[in-house]
Order: structure tokens, then C-alpha cells, then sequence
């Protein structure tokens, strides 16, 4: 991460907040079942630090549930997901999750970001410092003292990621942030992302939108029937799937 | 109809005339339930949150418990506090029976089921809207606890208002723990109670309407709070 | 927005001010009759205004007062059931007991009469009469003095009308002035001391049916309850309301008490 900090505010020193790095990821067999229905069957992946790598495939390929497992939140039914040693429950704290649907807490603006700050424990001049810079970095300055709930979609997603980011995550996970947006606010929201994505976060971005893909892209994960059908540098894939289901998605060919 | 118009007039004649002992007897009854709503709260609000975000063996059973509590007859309540306070129960050194005290702890132990299992429901329900975004964030349950009390504020507000509901218009337990003194535990339930045994049912009837416009404004001054709060997009 | 009225909650709260414990008030255990009558309503001010000392006045039936005084729940007793009183004395609950004034009960009906009874002197016969014609009859059913007497004069007339209980004789189980409601609401007879209905407000066409046996006297006593019994008794505040109540002065108070011009007690604490 070296000085390239994300956020206009100071950002601890990286040895003092990380004692241990969380990269390379290394996932492999992973497989969630719910019941009979087997949502993934074997999922090997392996990831750097850097860069962002985009997760597509067709519904119900397991993607929202690949990024939950991956962070934590739940348990696969098998295999391992190895983050430079640490189980994802023991990396949780220091990644954030973004989710289609912005969970927004019944507050103000700006007191939805104090409420992380101040559960991690900064003193309140922090809290004011960095929720200021916060969101004014996502467009949002002036609605600070608003009701969080009476925001726009693209406001609340941007409050969403701005909240997100507060905790400094080193990895952002982003679930379809755009699915249901506007195509301005979807361009507002890639670029948070993207500058988040410069400054050193390690981003993985789930979508539908192959424009999108192409946009933000470093590497492609392509998920089919609960596997990784193709895992490639975003250039390469969207040039050549080499896989028959990823080629048929980018064709706009329904793949189930 | 006679009867109900005699004690419309009669409950108008006592507020106009802001008659003393009236005026008493209201604010000791607000007193007692208002204090033992807060009680209920204090220990009712949190025993629900964490019913509702924690997951340990016999969580069904203790909900299926306090449901049930919810049914506590006030009678049986005030009966269990006499027995504890009475002077050869355990508590009886601490000299508390006939005393407003003793009715705020049996109106506590009556409503605080209510407060318990309504608002775990309230916060159940908010903590499956939160409670994945709450895991991301790595926070502590006591951290989860209060926020959802926090965000659930205005819901929980209808909650304790049910709690004060059957406070305020209980009389099973007070009469019995307080024992109906003038002056000392003679509250609104239990004057009508009284009245009604002297078959001046006019005076009771009028009482009665006193304390329904009592909760008709304790109720109002809480919708207004949830309609402000509507308002700013809280709710 | 919303702080502001909760903040006003929470004060209204705190200036609520603290629950109290007990403090020096002697607490009497007396009966729904005295109590309803408005008897001390009549004579507490004078004795506090001459002893500085307050009475606190727990109204319930003869038998629940016996039982609270024996959980040392009370200073004194104020009831009417002299066999039980005697018992609660001889128990060792009680210090001593003495008379102190009485009254009469009397059987209230409704003035169609259904058994026919009105006139009548004597309660025994009266009773058998009622349970003849099945007449409905409202009992306390409650174990108060006013029960006990009934059940005496049930036994005196030879009827035993518990097999009756659900047809014509109902049990309310409850005190004086709900008995006297469900008699009124259902058009039965009930036994009643006098102070209990010359108070009552809500009589209808109900009125004194039989009145005037000697059988239907009702005597009420006064006991100190036994400091060696139950320590925490004000047992010394307590001995002066009662030397009070058997005093000149407290006889008087009590003679003094009217209700619609007419004396509810008699006192009778210098017969014995």
C-alpha cells in the first residue's frame, strides 16, 4: 500500500494496523450446499493483492455467496479459502462488503458513518475529521445532516461505499452496487471504486453488466454451475472467452 | 344512558374543579406506571434485543416463556409480591408492602414480559434487515444490541406504551400489594374499584373516563413523536 | 426532532421523585364495611390531629385481614368476627381484644319479594323461606365476617345451601359492595351489615327486608397485633389509636359518624 493513501486523511502506517498480509488468496474445493442443491461445487481460485478482479457468470452461478464466503460471513459446506494463512472469519475485520441493496442504518447521514468509526473505536475528533472527508469524497457533503433513508438509490450506495471505505478495508467487496441504478449513478459509483482500486484496495466486484466488466476489469472470474469456468486477465477474456458459457454470456446468449 | 351521561358530567365536574383528591390520585397513578414502564424498559429492552441477535441452546423456550408472561393475571403478580413483601415473606424486613413502591415493583414484574417479547419481535425483524451488514462489520453483540435499540426506537416506543397501557389500567395487583390507602396507594384503578363497591357507579364510571383521557394523551404524545419522526424518514 | 421528547420523558420521570418506604404510619386491617362507610374518613382526622400519629387503612375482608395481620402485615385489627378474633388472640398474634362499638346486618331483597319475607323478625326463618321458594340469594362465599354470619344463620335454620351454590344461592366470592351490585343486578337477597347499605348508592327498588333478630347483631373488635408475635410492629402507636378508639373521645367520634342521617355504629367499648 506503501503512502498511496486511498482517502484525503491520514491513514495509519500500515505495519501498525496489518500485522500480517492477507494475500495471495488461495481457494480450493470450495463448495456450499444448501440442502440438495449444491450452489458451488469446487471452486478453486487464486488472487494477488492488487488490482480488481470482477466475478461474473449467469444467476445462480453463486456469485453473491462466493464473496460472502469469502468474507466471512458464511460457511462453506466444503474445502478451504486460505487468505496468506488466516481463515476469512480472522481477515473479516479488515475487508468491507458492499451489498446490491444498501443497508442503511434508521440515522442521519452522517451519523451512518460515525456508527462504524465509533464501533472501532476512534475518538470523536476523528470520527468528525474522517466522516467530513468521507463524504465529500462520494459527492454527499452537503446531505450530512439528512435522514440516511431519505437518500436517492445512487446517494445510498454512495453513502453505502463511503461507509465502506471508512474502515480502511484492504479488501472492498462489491456486490452488484449498480444493479439497480441509473446509469449516471452506476458511473459515480465505478468511480469511487475505481480511484479506491488505484490507491491500493484490493477490489472484487460482482456484476451483470459486461460494460461495466470491461470498464473496471483487471482480471475476470467467470463462474458457471458452481465452478470457476474461466479465471483470466480482463484484456484476454473479453477478447477470447475461452470457455462455451463465458462466450455465449458476453454474446448476450441466455447461459443457465 | 342515564348513568353514562350523569358520569360524563360528573368526570367534567372533577377536572374543571381540578378537584384535590383527583388530581392525587392522577398523578400517583402516573407515577407508579410511568416508573414502572421505565423499570420494564431497563430490563425488558435489552433481555429482548438479545433474544433477538443471540442464538444459544433453549431460545425458542425462553421466547415461548416470555410470550406466555405476556398472560401473567395481575392478581396472580400481586399475589407473588404480597407473599415476598409481606412482613413474614423474605423481603418483609425492607417494609415495603402498602407502599408505592410495591405497586411499581408488581406493575414492573407484570409489563416487563410485554416489553421483553414485543420488543424482541420489533428487533428481530429490524435484525434480519441489518444483521448481515452487522457481521461485516465485525461489530460486538453489545454494539449490535444497541444499535438495534437505537434504530428500533420508534417502534419500541409502541411497545412500552403497551406496557403502560396495562400498567395503568391494572388493578389486580395494586390493590393488593398497595391495599388501596388513601392518600398513599389509592391510585386510579383502584378508586374506581372502590367506588364501584360503594355502587356510586356514576363517580366510578367518571373516574374510568378520567383515565382513559390520560392514556388517550400519554398515546397522543408518543404518536406525535412517531409522526415527527416519520417525518425525517426514521420510522 | 425526537430527542426533545424524550428528554422531557425522562425528566418527567425523575421528577416523579423517589418511591417511598414505609414510614411512620401504623397500618390498620380492617373490614370493606368501616372502610366503604366512610367511617375513617369521619374519625381519622381527629385522632391524628390529636396524636400527630397516622393511620393508614387497608380495607378487606374479616378473613384476609386475620391472615395479613398474622403476616405481621398490619399494627391492628379492626374486623368483626368475634370467634375468629378470639382465636387470633389465643394464637398469640394478637395482644388483647375488646369491643368496640356494632351495628346490625340486615337482609336486602328487591320489593317484589319472590319469597315473601318481608316483615319478618326472624332471620333463620327468613332463610328457610328463601331456600323454599328458591329464591336467588347472593353470598360473600368469601371467608368475611359478614360469610361467617351468614353461614351461622344458614346453620341455625337447618338449610345448608352449599348444594344449592350455582342455582339459587350464587357465590360471588367477592367483598360487600360487589355482592350488594350482583344481588341488585340479579334481583337476589343478601345479608349485608347496615353500614355497608345505608352507604351503598346504587340500590334500585332493592330495600331492608328483615331486620331487628337478635341473631343479625354484629359486633366489631379492635386488636393490637402481639409485638411477640411480630417484632416489626409499631406496637406502641398502635396501642395508643386503640386506647384512643376505646377512649371517651374516640367513642364519641365514632357515635358522631352519619350517613344520610343516620348512625352507622354504635359504640360499645364500655359495656364489657
Amino acid at each position: 500500500m506503501s503512502d498511496a493513501a486511498i482517502l484525503p486523511f491520514e491513514r495509519a502506517e500500515p505495519s501498525a494496523s496489518l500485522p500480517r498480509p492477507i494475500f495471495p488468496l488461495a481457494v480450493r474445493g470450495l463448495a456450499l450446499s444448501y440442502g440438495a442443491t449444491q450452489v458451488l461445487a469446487g471452486v478453486d481460485l487464486d488472487l494477488g493483492a492488487r488490482g480488481c478482479t470482477v466475478v461474473m457468470g449467469p444467476n445462480g452461478a453463486g456469485k453473491s455467496l462466493l464473496l460472502k464466503l469469502l468474507h466471512g460471513l458464511i460457511a462453506p459446506s466444503g474445502g478451504v479459502i486460505d487468505w496468506a494463512g488466516q481463515s476469512p472469519s480472522e481477515v473479516t475485520r479488515r475487508q468491507a462488503l458492499v451489498f446490491q441493496r444498501p443497508v442503511l442504518l434508521r440515522r442521519s447521514v452522517g451519523a451512518n458513518i460515525d456508527f462504524v468509526l465509533k464501533a472501532r473505536g476512534l475518538p470523536r475528533a476523528t470520527v468528525r475529521e474522517r466522516r467530513t472527508a468521507l463524504l465529500a469524497h462520494v459527492g454527499l457533503a452537503e446531505k450530512t445532516d439528512l435522514p440516511a433513508r431519505r437518500l436517492s438509490g445512487g446517494e445510498a450506495q454512495r453513502l453505502a461505499l463511503a461507509r465502506a471505505l471508512a474502515t480502511e478495508p484492504e479488501v472492498l467487496f462489491l456486490d452488484e452496487p449498480t444493479a439497480s441504478l441509473d446509469p449516471a449513478s452506476a458511473l459515480a459509483i465505478e468511480e469511487i471504486v475505481t480511484r479506491a482500486r488505484d490507491l491500493g484496495t484490493r477490489v472484487i466486484f460482482v456484476t451483470h453488466d459486461v460494460g461495466q466488466a470491461r470498464r473496471l476489469a483487471d482480471d475476470v472470474v467467470f463462474l458457471h454451475r458452481g465452478r470457476v469456468a474461466e479465471h483470466r486477465p480482463a484484456e484476454a477474456f473479453f477478447a477470447a472467452p475461452r470457455s462455451e458459457a463465458a462466450a455465449g454470456y458476453l454474446a448476450g446468449r441466455i447461459v443457465v | 344512558m342515564q348513568g353514562i351521561a350523569e358520569a360524563i358530567s360528573l368526570a367534567l365536574e372533577l377536572v374543571l374543579r381540578a378537584d384535590a383528591d383527583l388530581l392525587e390520585i392522577v398523578v400517583l397513578s402516573l407515577r407508579v406506571s410511568l416508573t414502572a414502564t421505565l423499570t420494564a424498559c431497563l430490563i425488558g429492552l435489552p433481555l429482548g434485543a438479545l433474544l433477538a441477535v443471540a442464538r444459544f441452546p433453549g431460545r425458542q423456550a425462553a421466547i415461548v416463556v416470555v410470550n406466555a408472561l405476556m398472560g401473567l393475571p395481575p392478581v396472580v403478580v400481586g399475589l407473588l409480591v404480597y407473599l415476598h413483601l409481606s412482613r413474614a415473606g423474605p423481603l418483609g424486613f425492607l417494609g415495603l408492602l402498602y407502599t408505592p413502591s410495591a405497586m411499581i415493583i408488581a406493575q414492573t414484574i407484570l409489563i416487563a414480559p410485554i416489553v421483553t417479547a414485543l420488543s424482541r419481535q420489533v428487533l428481530e425483524d429490524l435484525h434480519g434487515e441489518y444483521a448481515e451488514q452487522f457481521r461485516s462489520l465485525c461489530l460486538s453483540r453489545s454494539q449490535m444490541v444497541g444499535a438495534l435499540l437505537w434504530d428500533g426506537r420508534f417502534s419500541l416506543m409502541t411497545v412500552a406504551l403497551a406496557g403502560f397501557g396495562r400498567a395503568v389500567a391494572e388493578v389486580g395487583a395494586v390493590i393488593v400489594v398497595g391495599g388501596n390507602i388513601d392518600h398513599l396507594t389509592r391510585v386510579m384503578t383502584t378508586a374506581i374499584a372502590l367506588e364501584t363497591s360503594r355502587g356510586d357507579l356514576a363517580l366510578a364510571l367518571a373516574l374510568g373516563m378520567v383515565l382513559l383521557v390520560i392514556a388517550l394523551g400519554v398515546n397522543a404524545a408518543v404518536q406525535g413523536v412517531r409522526i415527527n419522526a416519520a417525518r425525517h424518514a426514521h420510522v | 426532532m425526537f430527542t426533545r421528547p424524550l428528554g422531557a420523558l425522562c425528566a418527567a420521570l425523575c421528577l416523579a421523585g423517589p418511591a417511598f418506604a414505609q414510614d411512620d404510619r401504623i397500618i390498620v386491617q380492617s373490614t370493606t364495611s368501616t372502610a366503604n362507610s366512610g367511617l375513617y374518613d369521619h374519625i381519622l382526622p381527629r385522632f391524628e390531629a390529636a396524636t400527630g400519629i397516622r393511620v393508614s387503612v387497608v380495607a378487606v375482608g374479616t378473613g384476609q385481614a386475620i391472615r395479613n395481620a398474622e403476616n405481621c402485615d398490619g399494627d391492628l385489627l379492626l374486623v368483626h368476627a368475634k370467634p375468629a378474633e378470639e382465636a387470633f388472640v389465643a394464637a398469640g398474634h394478637g395482644s388483647w381484644r375488646r369491643d368496640l362499638m356494632y351495628n346490625d346486618f340486615v337482609i336486602v331483597g328487591p320489593e317484589a319479594d319472590p319469597a315473601g319475607i318481608a316483615g319478618t323478625q326472624d332471620a333463620e326463618a327468613a332463610l328457610a323461606r328463601i331456600a323454599e321458594a328458591g329464591a336467588l340469594f347472593a353470598s360473600r362465599g368469601d371467608d368475611s365476617g359478614t360469610h361467617k354470619k351468614e353461614m351461622a344463620l344458614w346453620s341455625a335454620s337447618g338449610v345448608s345451601p352449599e348444594g344449592a351454590s350455582g342455582t339459587w344461592y350464587r357465590e360471588t366470592g367477592s367483598g360487600m359492595g360487589a355482592t350488594l351490585n350482583a344481588a341488585v343486578g340479579m334481583g337476589a337477597y343478601t345479608l349485608t351489615d347496615r353500614a355497608s347499605w345505608i352507604s351503598y348508592e346504587n340500590r334500585q327498588d332493592f330495600a331492608v327486608q328483615v331486620e331487628g333478630d337478635a341473631d343479625l347483631f354484629n359486633q366489631y373488635g379492635v386488636i393490637p397485633v402481639s409485638a411477640a408475635h411480630c417484632p416489626s410492629v409499631k406496637a406502641e402507636a398502635a396501642e395508643v389509636f386503640a386506647g384512643w378508639l376505646l377512649s371517651d373521645e374516640g367513642q364519641a367520634a365514632i357515635a358522631g359518624h352519619e350517613v344520610a342521617g343516620q348512625q352507622l355504629f354504635f359504640p360499645n367499648a364500655g359495656a364489657e
